[in-house]
């Protein structure tokens, strides 16, 4: 069967197996690790402040006697989870907006795509920073809702200019000759065909939501405390804390381009095997 | 002399599919050689092999001699030298050929400075020269014209001027006309006639159309599965073929010049390259197979003067078979029982009253903008009368497509009337339309575009069943299956699992579903290959007898429509130009174009077809944005040409509407001076 | 052409107001001025705070739209209001457009020729070790954010300088005000080292990835093979008929790309001690700046507008097929 045979070539591709191995072991790492971990991510031992990765504290200390493998491991469970659901959201959105747009078009279509550009004008990260004052005090949550609001143009532009062909090709004429409603045509004949670019796009948004919600933790926009994200944990060790502790920033963005990479790795093999017509 | 000889010659790609099996052939000065073959034949591997094309991973083995120098292993750089100088190659499809963002000048300039030591200014020169030569009007202005700014018939010319730039000897022809209208492929045609003359190249004119080959060609190569299985000289494969392929391929295919009643298809699909049978790669579709054909692949061996392979050759030779021996033309399935009424007094399925559809004109990817208006379909009128099947025919471009559109949507049209069963489109409800689209369904031409690749067959022919409330789907959708000649067990498949022949056969059943008294059948076998079509033609031909349809045929191929209308409409430019029953106007055309029309389909007879008169229509068709005043068709009109001044102004003043001819039953045309007919 | 340049020009004018409007809207709204007065020892009292606030239009008491129409007034003549402390927007502004632009233009400009000629060369080399060594490459440096990628630059730096006993890479600041003449000159290039590596690097990266892939798009297309039937070399055709027209897929990319550059310079200025308009975002966000932060908003949106206008018009330049005749 046709689900079959895509799933071999998707298995076939080693850039897939490579990156979802990585994600595999990155995910084992971030739940389980803080399971075998001697100290709890809110344990502060003050009898060690910044020292080296060792024996007792593997990956070292921070400013504060904080468990560097503790916290990073509590950062990453955050910036994977925030990744993963704003990619759902925006790609979810993006799915329907674009398929509404360029199915529809006339004035439904002027509209979506007008919103679009007006959101595209202005970098998401520069409303986000604005908005982040708000942020202060509330949950995590609507960083994620204003992450995936910002996020889903570019993928609902390129599902809009799918479905204008998808529209015109002949089965979806036929459907509408049949007297199939369009709301049906839609969910039964576009969406599915639509299907290889958008699980590609869910995955390109996970990591591309996650270098966001990095960014914006990095400079207190995002992540707000006691929250912690790879991007906070990068940012306090940030600046000379860098070069005079070289682990309190290696360990947190290390892990975020290996993250970032495998997620990459994945959307690329998909693409090579879901979407053979781009050579991209 | 012998230019290029090609032995033995076998392409396998990476993966180990063989493309070409055992490839011999060769190509004199200012011989034609024709290979025949139907997709996937591997004719077109065969001379990107020949030219040394074929991309990295493909294995060519065997010998290709030009002038006795082996090409195959050759260095590189001596290769360079003979490739575009001594053999040159046309290729299928115009537009992707030319880069396109250079100029038609600039690449046909480059092809001269390749091979020739001379300055860009006389490359320029020449180059205009070449498109003067392949009959472009204005070519120093032309050149400076980019790909997409070409008619297609205008690229393919410009694509033969850059193939003779360094005067080969050897010209390969891909398919170099499938893409474009009969009328411009007659232009074509000629001009490479003009082409062979001036260069005196051995020609290799690889088709999948039998009527070219027949006016063109000295010796015929036939290749089914990527192997010749029959060669010899044109009037040996045409009148006297040998092998049961070549048989059954000139008897499948529907005649122009002929009322036959029943077209004989050959059953089944040719094999996938990568899984062939054993033995003889067609013995699962001939007629004549016996136990020993499944033994090994018979070779080609000589039979009188040319070859076949064919273990019955000598049998079929010496009982003098012919196709319609050897293939079964199925019976046709119960004629309607009661005798026809006359047509006036049959209800009317669809009226189309004064037609018009405009299309604005946009210009511009980026800055887009509109420069003018398509009459994409301009006031067109016609009935169809229950039981009936109605031919629209015409050339890309003459509003075909558009109109068939005006009619499904149901929806009120930008001017004029569309009535369906006696209600005006215009003026239906919601629910009324819902309800009329149970009766009025559609065939879509590419039967692969026009299933869903994600649901499996049972689903789509479920569809419209669900949608208008249907009980008892899967009984219903075995039904189908079965009216059209498929397996019900193929329900579970997907439409990818399927040959093009069988798809469109599921395309049928998804329009029969809801038991519609009118089908519109959108080319509805011009993707298939030849030997699958009669097949299809057939099925259309049973279904209509037994279940009382009326269709409405869109085509282009005036053969087919012969067959399968009892009444057709010529159009050009959004006009109708010609109406009336298929025997009127087939007996005697009124219309000049509609002469010319049928006059540029090539038979596939070789006498036939090279002691016809030709009628060749002058330049390109006009935009459908600038349609000329008056008779639309004035600017190209081989009658008009001919006739005094006074006349001829008034082609250009006046506008004629479709009349009724002197003498006919039911034959209108669309000209002030309409062919008379002789009786 | 002119009339479509107008009609586009107005439309980018109306997308930037209301652009900019939103984002004062919602900086205003959000923001909070006043906590830049409060706390402080001695404290100020409520009067003065509320006045001063009153004098550069940010106090949250007066009506959200009242402010936004005073600032849009101040806006038609040219005026962008006052910072928090009572300096001039205008002045800051211009002060750090030039440094912003100078690191975007170099980045630009580095970052799409350098990218489409290792894309390029990839291509032609498909499959062959460079190519591969290339893609790897790409790949890991698209996965490295600009903060991560500039704090490890520093560091590498670091190393170099420490190792070497003397500071041969700069990496704070745009320049050595002690220097003059040529020596200035050559430490503002040592200062642009680092920044302009940190923003090309991705871009390049971007750029390579997709002109490789459009030129093996065009690759296996009929019009190269046509070359090749001329007698063309297969590096010939390539070079004259495949990199130019994989180009034009390429230049579409151009204002997407950009937009990206221009979030990532806000790291490059902030890490780098660069004071362009990425920085001033973060500052005035920290200072509930509401002017400041509308006008670094206007600022991206013009950036945003015109360099969507240069794809497109980079676009027509290359394919004949979109210019109108």
């Amino acid at each position: 069967m046709r689900s079959k045979v895509v799933l071999r070539r998707v298995v076939a591709k080693p850039q897939v197996i490579f990156g979802l191995a990585g994600v595999v072991l990155l995910l084992v790492l971030a739940y389980l690790g803080p399971l075998v971990s001697p100290y709890g991510f809110e344990d502060k031992d003050f009898t060690a402040f910044r020292t080296p990765p060792g024996a007792d504290h593997w990956w070292g200390t921070t400013q504060i006697g904080q468990d560097v493998f503790a916290v990073t491991l509590r950062a990453m469970q955050k910036s994977i989870l925030i990744g993963f659901l704003v990619a759902l959201i925006s790609t979810g959105v993006a799915a329907v907006v674009g398929a509404f747009a360029g199915y529809f078009g006339g004035w439904l279509d002027k509209a979506l795509m007008w919103g679009a550009d007006l959101l595209l004008v202005l970098p998401s990260f520069l409303i986000i920073a604005v908005l982040s004052p708000r942020l202060k005090g509330a949950t995590w949550l609507w960083f994620v809702v204003l992450l995936a609001a910002f996020s889903w143009m570019i993928t609902s532009r390129v599902v809009r200019s799918m479905t204008l062909s998808l529209r015109e090709r002949e089965y979806v004429l036929a459907a509408r000759y049949m007297g199939i409603s369009d709301w049906k045509i839609i969910f039964r004949h576009i969406v599915p065909n639509l299907s290889s670019l958008l699980i590609i796009d869910a995955t390109m948004n996970v990591s591309g939501a996650i270098i966001g919600e990095t960014a914006l933790s990095y400079f207190g926009f995002g992540v707000q405390p006691p929250d912690v994200s790879l991007g906070t944990l990068i940012s306090a060790a940030g600046g000379s804390e860098a070069i005079s502790y070289p682990w309190l920033f290696l360990f947190p963005a290390g892990l975020l381009v290996l993250l970032v990479l495998c997620i990459n790795l994945i959307g690329d093999g998909l693409r090579d095997a879901l979407d053979p017509g781009s050579n991209s | 002399m012998t230019i290029l000889e090609v032995t033995d010659l076998n392409v396998t790609f990476r993966g180990g599919v063989q493309a070409v099996r055992g490839v011999s052939y060769q190509v004199g000065r200012g011989e034609v050689l024709g290979i025949v073959g139907e997709s996937g034949s591997g004719k077109s591997v065969t001379s990107l092999a020949v030219m040394g094309l074929l991309p990295a991973g493909a294995e060519v083995t065997g010998s290709v001699k030009l002038h006795g120098h082996e090409l195959i292993g050759m260095r590189e750089q001596e290769i360079l030298k003979r490739r575009g100088k001594s053999i040159s190659m046309i290729f299928q499809d115009p537009l992707s050929a030319f880069t396109p963002v250079y100029t038609i000048g600039d690449q046909i300039a480059e092809a001269v400075r390749v091979h020739q030591k001379v300055t860009r200014e006389q490359a320029a020169k020449q180059a205009v020269e070449l498109l003067e030569l392949v009959g472009i009007p204005h070519p120093d202005v032309r050149a400076k014209a980019f790909p997409h700014e070409f008619s297609g018939g205008m690229r393919q010319r410009a694509m033969i001027a850059m193939a003779i730039a360094n005067d080969p000897d050897v010209l390969i022809c891909d398919e170099p006309t499938t893409a474009l209208d009969v009328t411009i492929q007659a232009q074509v045609l000629e001009v490479l006639k003009t082409a062979q003359k001036e260069t005196g190249a051995g020609i290799i004119m690889i088709t999948h159309d039998l009527g070219v080959v027949a006016g063109l060609a000295d010796r015929v190569l036939v290749m089914y599965a990527g192997k010749p299985v029959e060669q010899g000289t044109v009037e040996e494969i045409y009148y006297e073929p040998r092998m049961p392929y070549t048989m059954g391929l000139l008897a499948s295919i529907p005649r122009l010049d002929r009322d036959d009643q029943r077209l004989v298809p050959i059953e089944g699909a040719p094999p996938s390259p990568a899984a062939l049978p054993p033995g003889c790669p067609f013995a699962p579709r001939c007629p004549l197979k016996v136990a020993a054909c499944d033994d090994a692949e018979p070779e080609l061996v000589q039979v009188g003067e040319r070859e076949v392979a064919c273990i019955r050759s000598h049998e079929i030779e010496l009982k003098k078979l012919r196709g319609a021996d050897v293939f079964p033309a199925p019976e046709i399935v119960d004629e309607p029982v009661a005798p026809r009424t006359p047509r006036g007094q049959r209800d009317k399925v669809l009226e189309l009253d004064d037609l018009v559809r405009h299309y604005p004109l946009m210009k511009g990817a980026v800055f887009k903008r509109r420069v003018g208006t398509v009459h994409a379909v301009d006031g067109i009128s016609f009935d169809i009368a229950s039981g009936e099947t109605l031919a629209l025919v015409g050339e890309s471009g003459c509003g075909k497509t558009t109109t068939l559109q005006q009619i499904m949507q149901l929806e009120a049209a930008q001017g004029g009337k569309v009535v369906v069963f006696g209600k005006d489109s215009a003026a239906l409800t919601r629910s009324e339309r819902r309800e009329l689209r149970r009766d009025l369904q559609i065939v879509f031409q590419d039967p692969m575009a026009a299933l869903d690749p994600r649901m499996p067959v049972g689903d789509i022919l479920a569809e419209p069943l669900r949608a208008h409330g249907h009980k008892d789907v899967g009984k219903r959708v075995a039904e189908l299956l079965d009216l059209v000649g498929l397996d019900p067990s193929y329900a579970e498949r997907y439409p990818q699992h399927f040959s093009g022949g069988q798809r469109q056969r599921i395309g049928i059943a998804r329009a029969l579903a809801l038991e519609p008294k009118l089908i519109v059948l959108d080319e509805p076998v011009s993707a298939l290959d030849v030997s699958i079509q009669a097949g299809v033609i057939n099925l259309l031909e049973d279904l209509k007898a037994r279940l009382g349809l009326s269709y409405l045929i869109v085509a282009h191929d005036l053969s087919v429509v012969r067959h399968l209308a009892d009444r057709v409409a010529v159009m050009y430019l959004g006009k109708i130009v010609e109406i009336g029953t298929v025997p009127e106007v087939y007996g005697t055309p009124a219309h000049p174009y509609t002469r010319a029309l049928m006059s540029a389909i090539p038979l596939p007879d070789p006498a036939l077809e090279r002691s016809r008169r030709r009628i060749i229509l002058e330049g390109d068709l006009p935009s459908p944005a600038q349609p000329p005043t008056g008779c639309r068709f004035h600017t190209r009109c081989p009658k008009r040409a001919l006739l005094p001044e006074p006349e001829r102004a008034r082609c250009v003043a006046e506008e004629p509407p479709v009349v009724r001819l002197a003498h006919a039953d039911d034959h209108g045309a669309a000209c002030h001076y309409p062919e008379v007919r002789n009786s | 052409m002119g009339t479509y340049l107008l009609r586009r020009l107005l439309s980018s004018v109306i997308l930037v107001a209301i652009a900019a409007s939103l984002a004062y809207l919602l900086a205003a709204s959000s923001l909070n001025p006043r906590a830049n007065y409060e706390g402080r020892q001695p404290p100020i009292p409520a009067g003065v705070v509320d006045s001063t606030l009153d004098e550069y239009n940010l106090n949250d008491k007066a009506p959200l739209l009242e402010r936004y129409g005073t600032w849009v007034s101040g806006l038609v003549r040219g005026d962008f209001g006052k910072t928090w402390d009572g300096g001039s927007v205008n002045d800051q502004m211009v002060r750090r457009i030039g440094v912003s632009l100078r690191l975007l233009l170099i980045g630009t400009i580095l970052g799409s020729a350098l990218g489409v000629a290792v894309g390029a060369f990839a291509a032609i080399r498909q499959y062959r070790f460079s190519d591969r060594a290339i893609g790897i490459a790409s790949f890991v440096i698209m996965a490295v954010p600009v903060f991560v990628l500039a704090t490890l630059l520093t560091m590498g730096a670091t190393g170099i300088n420490n190792a070497l006993g003397h500071t041969l890479i700069e990496y704070t600041g745009e320049y050595n005000p002690a220097l003059s003449g040529t020596d200035q000159l050559l430490n503002r290039l040592n200062h642009l080292i680092l920044p302009t590596l940190s923003l090309c690097l991705g871009q390049i990266a971007f750029y390579s990835r997709i002109q490789r892939n459009m030129m093996l798009d065009v690759l296996g297309q009929d019009f190269v093979r046509t070359a090749q039937a001329k007698g063309l070399s297969r590096r010939t055709a390539l070079y004259k008929h495949a990199l130019r027209t994989a180009l034009i897929p390429a230049a579409t990319y151009f204002a997407f790309a950009f937009g990206t550059m221009l979030t990532g310079a806000t790291f490059t200025e902030k890490i780098f001690g660069w004071h362009g308009m990425g920085a001033w975002l973060v500052e005035s966000i920290q200072h509930n700046d509401t002017n400041s932060v509308a006008a670094v908003a206007l600022f991206a949106a013009v950036c945003v507008l015109v360099a969507g206008l240069l794809s497109d018009l980079l676009v027509a330049a290359l394919d004949p097929r979109v210019r109108v005749s």
